[in-house]
C-alpha cells in the first residue's frame, strides 16, 4: 500500500504507553471525539496485570463500515514507551506513520524506510509548561491527542467540550489540558504536513449508539432485571462488573421514603472471603426469594463448581457471569480468550449440564442478563452468562438500549400462601406439569411450603433417600427439564449468503465481529459462507439443522482445544469429519484476518484437492 | 424411605405456648444420629428454646453444613424452611439467605470438621460480617461419618479410637470468635440442658452473630481412655471378635454444677472433663480478661462455658450495608425498575 493513499475514517491509531501515567484519560478522549464525529469506532485495551511502570497499549479503530474487530494492521502508532519502541515501530503497517517522543534521541539503529516516522518533543514541552511533576507526565500524554488532532484532522471544538464535561467540577483542570492540547497541536501544524492520510472525517454513522463497555451493560441489565443481591470475590476482567451495579444501584435504587433508622439501600452488594462463599451467598439469596447473580472469572468458576453442582441437583436459581480470561491457571489475567466454554457447560462433578448464553457485545449483554435471570426463575438452575475480558473491559459502540416498562420478571413456579392452602401436600420436588420443574417455595410464607433443601440423594417428595429407584426418578425428570431447557433459551442468529452454498461457520460469543467483517471480506473474492451465531447452549432444533445442512462447517473460537466443536459433537448428532476448527487463542481479540485466512486457506486446499 | 416420618400427634394435655403451639410443633423427623449422640440433647434443646419462645416455624431457616451435626436441622422445626449445604461452606448460604429476606431467624448448625476445619474461613467471615444468626458448633473433636478422625478441635495429647496421640494444638471456637470480634460468644455442654436452652434463646435474639459452641461427645467415634471430648461409654459393650462397628444403646450424660465452681464430671469408663462455670465476676464484655480467661484454664485442662462474651452495640451486616426494613425478596418490582426513561437519560451521558 503506498504511503499516500488515504485512509479517511478507515484507519488503527495505536498508542503505546506505560500504565499507571494517565494515558487512558488521554486515549478516551480521543476514542470518544471520534465518535462524537459521528465514525463507528471501537477501542480495546491491552494492559499488564500490574499497577502501574509496565507497558500498556490502546488501539482505537475507526471504520466507517461499521466493523467493530481488530484489522490486524497499525496506519498511526504513537510510540510513548521507550522499552516497548523496537517492537511498535516493527508492528506498524507499510506506508503507515510512527510519532514518538523526540525529548530523548531514539536508537539510530532502529529505522524502516517503508513507513514515516514523525518526531515531537512532547515531555520537553511538557516541562516547559508544567511546574509539578505528576502534572508534566499527564500532560505529556494530553499533548500527544493534541498532537494527533492536527494530524488526523480530528475536531478541536469536539475535545474541548468533552474536556469541559469531565472537568466541569474543576475548572482549573480545563485550562491545564487545553494547554497542552494546543502544544501539541501547535507544533505538529508548524514541523508536519498536515492531515495525514489515515484521518478522520465527520459522518453520520453513529445514529443513537453510545458507548459502553460489556461489563457496565451487563450490570445495568442486572439493575433492571431486579436483581437485589449481588455476592463477589474481586477478580479481572469482571470487577468492574460489580462496580457498575454498585454505581446504578447508588443512582437508581436509593429508597428516599425508607426508614431513616434502618438503611435506605433497595440492594445488598457483599464482597464475599472468596469465590466459594460468593457463589453460596447467592444461592442463599435466590433460594429465600431475592434476584441474586456473581461476577466472577474462569478460576473463580472453579473454586465455585462445588456449588454450582449443589444448585443443579437442589434446583436452585443462580446467575453467573463467567468473563473469561485467558487460562489455564492464573494464566493472562488482562488477555482475553473464550476458553470457559466447557467448564460452564459442564461444572461440578458428577452428570451436571448447564444453560448458557454467549453475549457477543455489550448490547447482548445487557438483555442476556435479563434473561439469564428470567431463565434461572423458570428452570430453577445455575444460568452462565459467557462473556470475555474483551467484550466486558474495552469500549464498544452499542446501539441504543430500549426497556418496555411493562415487563416483569418472570420468577417461575413459586407458590405462595394461598396456593399452598389449597393444595393437599406439598412436595418439593413433584413435576406437576410434565415439563421437568418442580414448583418451590420461599422462607418465610408457610410452614406447609416447608422442605429441607439438600445435596444429597433426594427423592420426588423432598425427602432423603439412599433407595436406587427413588433417585433415578429425580436424576431423570432432570433431563426432562433439560429438554424444557432447549425450548427456553434463545435460538442462535442465522446469516444467510447471498447465494447458495455448502459452507457454513458457527462462532458465538466475541467472535462475531470478526466472522461477520471476514464474511464480507470473502463475499469480494466469490467465496459465499452462511453464518450461525450460537446465543446459548442447550443447543436446540436449528443449530442441528444448520450442521445438516452444509457440507463443511468452520467453528471459529478463542481457545486452543476447539471447546465449542467439541460440544457440538457431543451434544448433537452431527459427523465430526465435516467440522473444521479455525482457532485463535494468543490472549489478544481475534482479528477478521485470523477468519479469513483460516477459511479461504481450507477453500483453496479443497480446491486444489 | 431411609427417612422416618414422626406422626404428628398432639396429645392431651400437652403445654401450649402462647401461639397454641405444642414442643411437638416443633421436633422434626427421627434423628438417625447414633443412640445417646450428645447431637439429639442439642436438637431438643433447640426444640425447648423455640417453644419457649414462641418463634412461628415459618419465620425461622435452619442452616447446616456436612456432617454428622448438620443432618440435625432435619430433626427440629419441619415447619421450618432448611438447607443442609455443602461442607464448610453453611455460613455463606446464611448470608445470602439473610441478605434476600432479613426477617427471617437463622438458626445454624455446624461441627468442629465443618467449621473449623473445611470451613475455618467462612466461619471467620461470617464472625467479621456479623450476620444475624446463632451458629451452633456442636463440637466433638472427630470425624463422625467418616469413622474417627482427629477433627481441628481434638487437644493436645487427646488420643485416638485406635491409640494414635494428636500433637497438634487445637483451634477453639470460642477464643477465635472472640478475637476476631464477635458480638455474642458462648459455650455449653449438651448434657447440660439447663444452661443451653438459655443459651440458645440468647443467642436468637442477640442481633449479630452469635457462636454458640457445644461440647458434644461423640459416643461411637470418641469414646475411650486419654480423649478429652469422650465419654466411651459403649466400650464394654464392644466386641472385638468381629469387625464390624457396633453402637450399642447407651445412656445421655446429664451434668450439674453450680455458679463458679469447676467440676468434674466422671465419665463411664472412668475418665472425666472439668466443666467450669464463669465466676460472678467475669466481665462478659472485655475481651482481653475474656481471652486470658480461657487459656488460663485451657492450661489446667478444664473447659470454660457460659456466655463469655458479648457487645451488644456492634452493627450486623445490614446496619453495615445500609440495607432498607422491607425484606429484599419481597420488593416490588415496580420499585427496583428504574425505568425507560432513566435509561434513556444514562445512555445521552456516554455519547
Amino acid at each position: 500500500m503506498s504511503a499516500t493513499q488515504s485512509r479517511i475514517n478507515d484507519f488503527v491509531l495505536k498508542i503505546a504507553t506505560v500504565n499507571g501515567t494517565g494515558s487512558a484519560s488521554a486515549n478516551n478522549l480521543l476514542m470518544k471525539a471520534l465518535f462524537r464525529m459521528g465514525i463507528p469506532v471501537t477501542g480495546k485495551n491491552l494492559f499488564p496485570s500490574n499497577i502501574q511502570g509496565l507497558p500498556t497499549w490502546y488501539e482505537i479503530r475507526a471504520s466507517k463500515d461499521g466493523y467493530l474487530s481488530r484489522s490486524g494492521r497499525v496506519d498511526v502508532m504513537v510510540a510513548m514507551n521507550a522499552q516497548t519502541y523496537r517492537q511498535d515501530l516493527e508492528e506498524v503497517s507499510p506506508g503507515g506513520y510512527l510519532i514518538y517522543d523526540s525529548t530523548w534521541p531514539r536508537d539510530k539503529l532502529l529505522a524502516r524506510d517503508d513507513i514515516t516516522v514523525v518526531g515531537i518533543p512532547l515531555a520537553k514541552m511538557a516541562n516547559e509548561h508544567f511546574k509539578v511533576a505528576r502534572v508534566r507526565i499527564l500532560m505529556k500524554n494530553i499533548a500527544y491527542v493534541g498532537a494527533l488532532c492536527a494530524l488526523m484532522d480530528i475536531d478541536l471544538k469536539i475535545v474541548r467540550r468533552l474536556l469541559e464535561e469531565t472537568f466541569a467540577a474543576k475548572p482549573k483542570l480545563i485550562d491545564s489540558n487545553l494547554q497542552a492540547i494546543k502544544l501539541g497541536h501547535d507544533y505538529a501544524r508548524m514541523n508536519v504536513q498536515c492531515p495525514l492520510p489515515a484521518r478522520a472525517e465527520p459522518m453520520q454513522a453513529t445514529g443513537s449508539s453510545f458507548l459502553i463497555d460489556g461489563n457496565s451493560a451487563a450490570a445495568l441489565g442486572c439493575v433492571y432485571a431486579g436483581a437485589t443481591v449481588g455476592a463477589w470475590y474481586p477478580i479481572t476482567p469482571s470487577t468492574s462488573l460489580m462496580d457498575g451495579f454498585k454505581k446504578y444501584c447508588e443512582k437508581f435504587r436509593r429508597d428516599p421514603d425508607s426508614d431513616p433508622d434502618s438503611g435506605t439501600n433497595n440492594f445488598c452488594i457483599i464482597q464475599a472471603e472468596d469465590e466459594l462463599a460468593a457463589a453460596g451467598m447467592v444461592l442463599g439469596a435466590n433460594w429465600a426469594g431475592a434476584r441474586a447473580f456473581t461476577p466472577t472469572s474462569g478460576p473463580g468458576i472453579s473454586l465455585m463448581s462445588e456449588f454450582i453442582g449443589f444448585a443443579y441437583y437442589a434446583e436452585i436459581p443462580s446467575v453467573f457471569f463467567d468473563i473469561q480470561r485467558v487460562g489455564p491457571s492464573t494464566g493472562m489475567p488482562t488477555r482475553t480468550q473464550q476458553c470457559d466454554v466447557l467448564m460452564a457447560a459442564y461444572a461440578s462433578h458428577g452428570d451436571t449440564r448447564h444453560p448458557v448464553l454467549f453475549p457477543a457485545d455489550p448490547e447482548d449483554c445487557f438483555y442476556m442478563a435479563v434473561q439469564a435471570f428470567d431463565l434461572s426463575d423458570r428452570l430453577q438452575t445455575p444460568i452462565f452468562v459467557l462473556s470475555d475480558l474483551d467484550i466486558g473491559m474495552n469500549d464498544w459502540m452499542c446501539p441504543e438500549l430500549e426497556w418496555d416498562d411493562s415487563y416483569r420478571p418472570d420468577r417461575g413456579k413459586v407458590l405462595d400462601a394461598d396456593a399452598l392452602e389449597k393444595m393437599e401436600k406439598f412436595h418439593r420436588y413433584l413435576d406437576r406439569d410434565g415439563d421437568g420443574i418442580a414448583a418451590r417455595t420461599l422462607p418465610g410464607v408457610s410452614a406447609k411450603g416447608a422442605y429441607f433443601t439438600r445435596g444429597s440423594g433426594h427423592n420426588r417428595y423432598g425427602g432423603y433417600t439412599e433407595d436406587a429407584d427413588e433417585y433415578q426418578d429425580v436424576v431423570d425428570r432432570l433431563l426432562v427439564k433439560w429438554e424444557t431447557a432447549k425450548e427456553l433459551v434463545p435460538a442462535p442468529v442465522l446469516t444467510a449468503a447471498d447465494q447458495h452454498t455448502d459452507i457454513g461457520i458457527i462462532a458465538f460469543g466475541g467472535s462475531d465481529g470478526a466472522v461477520r467483517e471476514a464474511l464480507d471480506r470473502l463475499r469480494d473474492t466469490g467465496i459465499h459462507v452462511n453464518y450461525l451465531r450460537l446465543q446459548a447452549f442447550p443447543f436446540n432444533a436449528e443449530v442441528q439443522q444448520f450442521l445438516d445442512a452444509h457440507q463443511s462447517v468452520f467453528v471459529v473460537e478463542q481457545n486452543r482445544d476447539a471447546q465449542m466443536k467439541s460440544l457440538l459433537i457431543l451434544e448433537t448428532d452431527v459427523d465430526r469429519d465435516k467440522l473444521i476448527s479455525i482457532l485463535h487463542y494468543n490472549g489478544l481479540p481475534i482479528p477478521s484476518d485470523c477468519v479469513v485466512e483460516g477459511l479461504s486457506s481450507h477453500v483453496a486446499k479443497e480446491a486444489v484437492a | 424411605m431411609t427417612w422416618i416420618a414422626k406422626p404428628n400427634v398432639n396429645f392431651p394435655g400437652q403445654t401450649k405456648n402462647e401461639l397454641g403451639l405444642s414442643l411437638r410443633d416443633y421436633e422434626g423427623v427421627t434423628s438417625t444420629l447414633c443412640a445417646g449422640c450428645g447431637h439429639d440433647s442439642i436438637t431438643a434443646a433447640i426444640v425447648q428454646a423455640f417453644w419457649e419462645l414462641a418463634v412461628r416455624p415459618e419465620q425461622v431457616i435452619k442452616m447446616s453444613g456436612i456432617g454428622c451435626s448438620s443432618k440435625t436441622p432435619a430433626y427440629f422445626l419441619s415447619g421450618a424452611h432448611g438447607f443442609n449445604s455443602v461442607h464448610g461452606r453453611m455460613p455463606s448460604v446464611a448470608t445470602g439467605a439473610l441478605a434476600a429476606n432479613r426477617d427471617m431467624v437463622c438458626v445454624a448448625v455446624s461441627g468442629d470438621g465443618d467449621s473449623l476445619s473445611i470451613g475455618f474461613g467462612q466461619f471467620g467471615h461470617v464472625v467479621r460480617r456479623n450476620l444475624n444468626m446463632l451458629y451452633i458448633i456442636e463440637n466433638n473433636g472427630v470425624y463422625g461419618l467418616t469413622k474417627g478422625q482427629f477433627s481441628a478441635s481434638a487437644d493436645p495429647g487427646s488420643k485416638a479410637k485406635k491409640g494414635e496421640e494428636n500433637r497438634m494444638q487445637a483451634i477453639d471456637p470460642v477464643a477465635t470468635a472472640i478475637t476476631l470480634g464477635g458480638s455474642f460468644v458462648a459455650r455449653s455442654f449438651s448434657g447440660d440442658k439447663e444452661q443451653l436452652v438459655p443459651l440458645i434463646k440468647a443467642g436468637l435474639s442477640h442481633n449479630g452473630c452469635a457462636v454458640l459452641d457445644v461440647i458434644s461427645p461423640c459416643v461411637t467415634f470418641n469414646d475411650h481412655d486419654g480423649s478429652t471430648k469422650s465419654y466411651a461409654h459403649t466400650r464394654q459393650h464392644y466386641h472385638p471378635a468381629i469387625h464390624t462397628d457396633f453402637v450399642p444403646p447407651s445412656e445421655e450424660i446429664k451434668a450439674r454444677y453450680d455458679e463458679g465452681a469447676s467440676l468434674p464430671i466422671e465419665l463411664h469408663d472412668g475418665s472425666t472433663i472439668v466443666l467450669k462455670k464463669v465466676d460472678k465476676d467475669y466481665d462478659p464484655s472485655n475481651r482481653v480478661q475474656a481471652i486470658g480467661y480461657l487459656e488460663d484454664y485451657r492450661a489446667r485442662g478444664e473447659i470454660v462455658t457460659g456466655l463469655l462474651y458479648i457487645d451488644e452495640q456492634l452493627e450486623d451486616m445490614h446496619q453495615l450495608s445500609n440495607t432498607v426494613a422491607e425484606p429484599l425478596s419481597r420488593a416490588a418490582y415496580e420499585d427496583l425498575n428504574p425505568g425507560r426513561d432513566a435509561l434513556k437519560k444514562l445512555q445521552e451521558t456516554l455519547r
